[in-house]
């Protein structure tokens, strides 16, 4: 239930953006006639849906394909990532069915529910038909053991083949894609391509949950970094229950289902609030997490955006409220070791025309919330407010801390010193950052003040530094809510005793008046 | 762009004696198979009394680029391994002389020849790739060995053929692949220590040589006949002569780089791959934008 309410948020993000992108293309190319009349074949299905990231010719290089990170699929290259045959070989039909149904979480392939099950085999005999490859060659399933279970066992076991097969090189001690690697990694074009967070399942390509990730082991990810580990397990330098268990403790880095997207954070009201953004009382604090997507509205745009997401909690006391955010972000900027991973985004896709700063840059969050009101019936526009409706801003920077900031669109957010009385701080660790934000509830300044009881929005921007992101290059949500618990009101306790006394009041009136009127 | 490299190829004929070419080339393992095969299917028989072979030397013009550090120090099991530092061994020049450049005979040959059942190791010591240009033969076996006790991955990235990407996560493990089609270069890179690479081509018979650390090279045992020699850099592209070898002769063929080639050569890593469709139907693959 949760899941598939995450999964349709995710998709209606997801379609926004590939339907932008599509949009956007569009303007840069000259109108290409679709063969309607026979909407059967693959290839009027190819043209009509595939082909703007695809390319007509299949080599993954369509108008809208230079905006992506990974790029689509080459499919006359034919080096699929995902497939359940060994590494080197072509993916069978079940697997190219399989991505078109499913999509692939972590990028811009969507699934395609429009279409039936035949217009899909139509569209992969299409895709096979670009490469010859398919002609010399017929992929075979590799087989695999069968789960032998995880369990608390299996999973400290994994824990020690993750250490024996080195995968924190590239995936970080905690999974989270901070590796030492991490920086350099590259795909078969030579662009720059991200270490999988481990963490966040929900977006793996091939799909989360043990046995996905299993096949992920021994199929290799083509066209990326990741190998196969089907010759080592031949070698006899893993066991095939090293691998399940190695499964198990991966999908256990993360949760077992898709967060939660739900629409307001409720902060309790406590007697004492947790302290620095380490401060072990934050976890038991309630956390709620919201999707973030690039930033494609205005020039320029960030379509690869690092940061995919924040993890919100909040608590107050009557008097102050203090937030803690928390999200992935593989590298703590500025960093050195990162330099040339910014210096190949830029080269990459952002290479838009738009100058990119060629200096290290720092890692930034901005909390938005109306600027004073937080009762209209329309909220700012998400992206900075607008000069009608500007936005009151909790602004992070990862080398100067916490400032207050207004801003009136895009691009205009400037330094505020309100008065309100706001501090914080933040810590990096093994490829997440936490941050606080510390308020008084309310003061005289002319910014927004916290009532309790009623929903506030709140809306959020990040940048990582290292990717080269900064102004509108960034990750962007909607709009959601904090709602700050009221205080434990005496109405609790008056009401039941009042219904209690009224229809007591009503039966006793009710029987003397019966007995009067028998009586008399 | 073809224009702007210029060939600087001088052809000689120095001789009519079988076997008084110049110094040993490392032929990488590819020793032609004048019926000593041991294989199932029938090598040609070449007769020694008229097998002629090319020899040569490869220049180098003007300064070459400097060798780039590697900085090793994430690694210190490998570095340990270079006491004097470490450096890119893309650019082999010592007395004006190149080495790693893979040369071949790249058309003449109209026999087929069988794998060599000898396999052709490629080493990952030190975390670095020895060697690093090697030939190898169609369906000939590469054993892939890691000497390191770190994790390597081995990610081949050619075109024509089917690109595999495995782990060797423990000392002493030992894989072995091979190509079913002939394609001149298949970049190789681990993606753990992104400064390591390797090249390998893989050519359908047994006439190609690494030019050694002093430009050397050898192509033996060569049946006389009219053929395009090519000679391949991974940062200065590829240059062809045509030469005949006649009856037990040995050929001089040499071929010089320079600096200025890097800006113009083709390098595979990436490279689209272009299908072309023939009038029955068939496809086949080749390199290069469709334009050219």
């Amino acid at each position: 239930m949760t899941g598939s309410r995450f999964r349709f948020a995710r998709r209606r993000v997801l379609r926004w953006a590939v339907g932008a992108l599509v949009g956007i293309s569009a303007l840069a190319m000259p109108v290409r006639m679709v063969a309607a009349q026979d909407a059967g074949t693959g290839e009027a299905i190819y043209r009509t849906w595939c082909v703007e990231c695809h390319g007509a010719e299949g080599r993954g290089d369509g108008p809208a394909a230079d905006r992506m990170l990974p790029r689509p699929r080459d499919f006359v290259g034919a080096r699929y990532q995902i497939r359940t045959t060994a590494s080197g070989e072509l993916p069978t039909d079940a697997d190219l069915l399989r991505v078109m149904s499913e999509g692939l979480h972590g990028t811009t392939m969507p699934g395609w529910p429009n279409l039936s099950d035949n217009e899909k085999r139509d569209v992969v005999a299409y895709i096979k038909s670009f490469s010859p490859f398919f002609e010399r060659e017929t992929p075979e399933v590799l087989q695999r053991s069968a789960d032998p279970g995880g369990g608390v066992e299996a999973t400290e076991a994994g824990r020690e083949v993750y250490a024996t097969l080195e995968c924190a090189r590239c995936h970080g001690e905690q999974g989270r894609g901070d590796g030492t690697s991490a920086p350099t990694l590259e795909d078969w074009r030579q662009l720059p391509i991200r270490a999988a967070d481990l963490s966040e399942p929900w977006l793996f390509n091939g799909g989360m949950g043990a046995d996905a990730i299993h096949t992920r082991f021994l199929t290799g990810v083509d066209g990326t970094p990741m190998p196969s580990n089907q010759d080592a397990l031949e070698a006899g330098v893993v066991t095939e229950n090293d691998l399940w268990n190695l499964a198990h403790y991966v999908a256990s880095l993360g949760p077992a289902k898709p967060p939660d997207v739900g629409e307001v954070v409720r902060v309790e009201r406590r007697e004492v609030l947790p302290g620095a953004a380490s401060d072990e009382a934050w976890d038991d604090v309630p956390t709620s997490y919201f999707p973030l997507v690039g930033q494609i509205v205005e020039s320029p745009r960030q379509f690869a955006p690092t940061v995919d997401g924040v993890w919100v909690q909040g608590v107050h006391d009557g008097a102050e409220l203090v937030m803690r955010i928390a999200w992935h972000d593989p590298s703590n900027s500025p960093d050195p070791a990162w330099q040339e991973w910014q210096d190949k985004m830029a080269a990459t896709i952002y290479a838009d025309g738009h100058e990119i700063p060629a200096e290290p840059l720092p890692d930034l969050l901005a909390v938005q919330f109306p600027f004073d009101d937080p009762t209209g019936r329309q909220h700012p526009y998400f992206l900075m407010g607008d000069r009608r409706s500007p936005v009151y801003l909790w602004l992070w920077h990862s080398r100067r801390g916490v400032t207050e900031g207004r801003a009136s669109g895009l691009g205009t957010a400037e330094a505020l010193d309100s008065g309100a009385g706001l501090t914080g701080d933040a810590v990096w660790e093994a490829g997440r950052w936490h941050a606080v934000f510390r308020r008084p509830l309310t003061s005289e300044a002319e910014v927004l003040q916290f009532a309790e009881g009623e929903p506030i929005p709140i809306a959020f921007f990040a940048w990582d530094g290292s990717s080269g992101e900064t102004g509108t290059r960034g990750a962007i949500s909607s709009w959601y809510f904090i709602a700050l618990q009221p205080p434990p009101s005496n109405t609790v306790f008056v009401a039941p005793l009042l219904a209690f006394l009224v229809t007591g009041g009503l039966g006793v009136f009710a029987v003397r008046r019966a007995q009067k009127s028998h009586t008399g | 762009m073809m224009e702007r490299i210029r060939l600087w190829t001088t052809v000689a004929a120095v001789g009519l004696a079988w076997g008084c070419g110049g110094g040993g080339g490392d032929a990488g393992g590819g020793e032609p198979a004048a019926g000593d095969g041991g294989d199932q299917a029938a090598a040609p028989t070449i007769d020694p009394a008229t097998a002629g072979a090319i020899t040569g030397s490869i220049a180098f013009e003007g300064d070459p680029p400097a060798a780039q550090p590697i900085d090793m120090s994430e690694e210190p099991d490998c570095a340990a391994g270079y006491a004097d530092g470490v450096t890119t061994q893309q650019v082999l020049v010592s007395n004006g002389q190149l080495g790693n450049v893979f040369v071949y005979v790249k058309e003449g040959l109209s026999m087929e020849f069988p794998a060599p059942s000898q396999p052709v190791v490629l080493d990952q010591q030190n975390c670095r790739y020895h060697p690093h240009v090697l030939g190898v033969q169609v369906d000939q076996s590469l054993q892939i060995q890691n000497s390191d006790p770190v994790l390597h991955n081995i990610n081949t990235q050619p075109t024509t053929n089917r690109g595999f990407n495995i782990s060797q996560p423990q000392q002493g493990m030992q894989t072995s692949r091979d190509f079913g089609m002939a394609e001149v270069m298949i970049p190789v890179k681990c993606d753990v220590h992104g400064w390591m690479n390797a090249y390998i081509g893989v050519v359908d018979h047994p006439y190609f040589a690494v030019s050694a650390a002093d430009g050397s090279y050898s192509i033996p045992n060569l049946p006389p006949g009219e053929y395009v020699l090519e000679a391949w850099h991974e940062l200065f592209g590829a240059q062809t002569a045509n030469v005949t070898v006649g009856d037990g002769a040995t050929m001089e063929v040499g071929f010089t780089f320079n600096a200025g080639m890097a800006e113009n050569a083709v390098v595979p890593l990436g490279e689209p791959l272009v299908v072309k469709h023939a009038s029955d139907g068939s496809l086949t693959t080749v390199r290069g934008s469709a334009g050219d």
